[in-house]
């Protein structure tokens, strides 16, 4: 029972009859690093919904951390959300908050102690980084810096699992091995990372587990796979 | 152990409260123009639904204290012989809807008249003389409403000269305070509903400017009852300052009504409800119900953004 994500017959039908996952059976161990490969329109997107709970499975059964997410209550969802963290393609910062009171953001909203809040801000920033940059407005960074942002504050409650769908997507390739130098940090900690993804050659030089989805099923899982597509 | 911790919950939601005021009040700045609006909408439903129910309360007192001494007066022929009498009192007491039937001399008719009539009896001495009402019966029905049809009943009866219940005044003060509150409960609730409508569309318009935020704090596990809480209180306090002119208007008007008219209106018979009594329910009243369309206002719109 240490898998951090258990998927069994997981079926997703959108509203609109479209069949976005077909069946998926996984198990992620804790401390592991899973890409999760595959063309666009795959299911990818829809994987990462139904594991961060923003979609239910039309059918199956997803645990994360040991839990059964699939009949969760609505009302159970935000503690739920606060043991996973979540990292997205557009960084989804709040343009009018500093670098620090957008990590701090999370925390206030579940409450911590303020005193507690402070120490852990500047824990994470200094993780990613961007101690440095703790005053300055989202709109001054790049890129690479804003995802940077958004990574601390996913992992400013130290979550078991990091999930990430297509993080380096809007960034160049240079900052893009930044990002993966943040989250090798993260996952020598002992956090579980998941991450859609397209970028071809940081799945190929960073080698860890990969999962290709096609169709919506899972049609390799392979250690220290490679990224398996020309596109 | 337990009363530190619970120390440090009870701490925490003070600061957790002291945040969601702090959020509300930095909105309704920003949108303070359509803030303006909104409070202003409430303000003009309240102050119609404030003279309305001022108008009502009265009218239904009123009514209620006629209610209580509706009686319908059986005036008897001249001629009518002790046995007719009873046979007639008898034929009273088996209608439908009557109460009680008390008989009432000529004497004691002239002198409840005068009585009622207080200042002016010296005009009436002459009458005690030369009495001209008749002997009477004084019914009473269970309910106002049912007068009109104990008088209509007992009308054919025989011996009976005259039937008397308020010269149609009961029937007409119950049909005008019935029309009264039929338009009026439907104009102010479309009133109502307006304001909650444009209550909604201030929060709604808040919201989407926040849209974002609100995402991010359910990603990050925020509760639905911490994202609503600065919406609560910004509904809340449109509401509560919407009523704020309302309440002080009708303290104004209402000190004129009952201090003014009020002692016109006593030589009629007729009192009002008390100025302090009034203005303190009808207060609490306008303002519960500002707090209420502020309230339901904001969370109906905020219902729709929490499903992320
Ligand atoms: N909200 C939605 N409603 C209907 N169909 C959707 C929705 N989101 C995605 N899909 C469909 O589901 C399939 C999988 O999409 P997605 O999970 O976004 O793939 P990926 O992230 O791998 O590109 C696609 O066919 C897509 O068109
Ligand atoms: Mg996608």
């Amino acid at each position: 029972m240490d898998d951090v994500i258990l998927m069994q017959n997981v079926w997703k039908a959108y509203p609109n009859g479209v069949m976005a996952l077909n069946g998926i059976d996984l198990s992620v161990k804790q401390g592991e690093f899973v890409y999760i490969v595959g063309p666009s329109g795959a299911g990818k997107s829809t994987f990462i919904k139904m594991v961060i709970r923003e979609l239910k499975p039309t059918r199956g059964k997803i645990f994360i951390n040991n839990k059964n997410i699939a009949n969760l209550r609505e009302r159970q969802v935000p503690y739920f959300r606060r043991k996973i963290g979540i990292v997205f393609q557009d960084f989804r910062l709040l343009p009018k908050l500093t670098v620090y009171e957008n990590v701090a953001f999370a925390l206030e909203v579940i409450e911590e102690h303020p005193r507690q809040i402070k120490r852990r801000v500047m824990e994470v920033l200094d993780l990613v980084g961007l101690k440095h940059k703790m005053r300055s407005f989202p709109d001054q960074l790049s890129g690479g810096e804003q995802q940077r942002v958004s990574i601390a504050r996913s992992i400013c409650n130290r979550p078991p699992v990091l999930i990430a769908d297509e993080p380096t997507g809007n960034l160049d390739p240079e900052t893009s091995w930044q990002i993966m130098d943040v989250f090798r940090r993260i996952n020598e900690q002992g956090t579980t990372i998941v991450m859609a993804t397209h970028n071809r050659e940081i799945v190929n030089k960073i080698r860890h587990r990969v999962l290709a989805l096609e169709g919506g099923m899972i049609v390799r899982d392979q250690q220290e796979g490679d990224y398996g597509y020309e596109d | 152990m337990c009363v530190i911790s619970r120390k440090v919950t009870t701490a925490m939601k003070i600061r957790t409260l002291r945040r969601h005021i702090n959020e509300s009040f930095k909105s309704l700045g920003r949108n303070g123009w359509m803030t303006f609006a909104s409070v202003s909408a409430v303000t003009v439903s309240l102050v119609l639904v404030g003279l309305f129910l001022m108008v009502m309360f009265n009218l239904n007192k009123i009514a209620g204290d006629i209610e209580s001494d509706v009686e319908v007066r059986v005036y008897l022929d001249q001629s009518i012989t002790q046995p007719q009498q009873t046979a007639l009192k008898n034929d009273l007491k088996g209608i439908k809807h009557v109460q009680s039937v008390r008989f009432q001399s000529k004497k004691e008719g002239l002198n409840s008249l005068m009585e009622s009539l207080g200042n002016d009896k010296k005009s009436f001495s002459d009458l005690q003389k030369e009495n001209p009402l008749p002997n009477a019966f004084i019914l009473k029905t269970k309910k106002p409403e049912q007068t009109i049809h104990v008088a209509n009943v007992v009308k054919n009866l025989p011996n009976v000269t005259d039937v008397r219940y308020g010269k149609g005044t009961v029937e007409k003060l119950f049909k005008f305070i019935n029309i009264a509150r039929n338009v009026g409960i439907v104009l102010i609730i479309g009133l109502l509903f307006t304001s909650v409508f444009l209550i909604a569309n201030t929060i709604k318009l808040t919201i989407v400017a926040r849209r974002r935020e609100i995402e991010i704090m359910k990603l990050v596990g925020a509760t639905n009852a911490f994202v609503r809480w600065p919406y609560f209180i910004e509904g809340l306090v449109m509401g509560v300052l919407g009523s704020i002119i309302p309440v002080i208007l009708v303290m104004v008007v209402y000190r004129f009504a009952y201090y003014s008219l009020g002692g016109n209106l006593q030589q009629m018979f007729i009192k009002l409800i008390p100025y302090h009594t009034m203005t303190m329910n009808l207060s609490i009243l306008l303002i519960g119900i500002g707090a209420l369309i502020g309230v339901w206002g904001s969370l109906s719109s905020v219902r729709k953004f929490l499903k992320v």
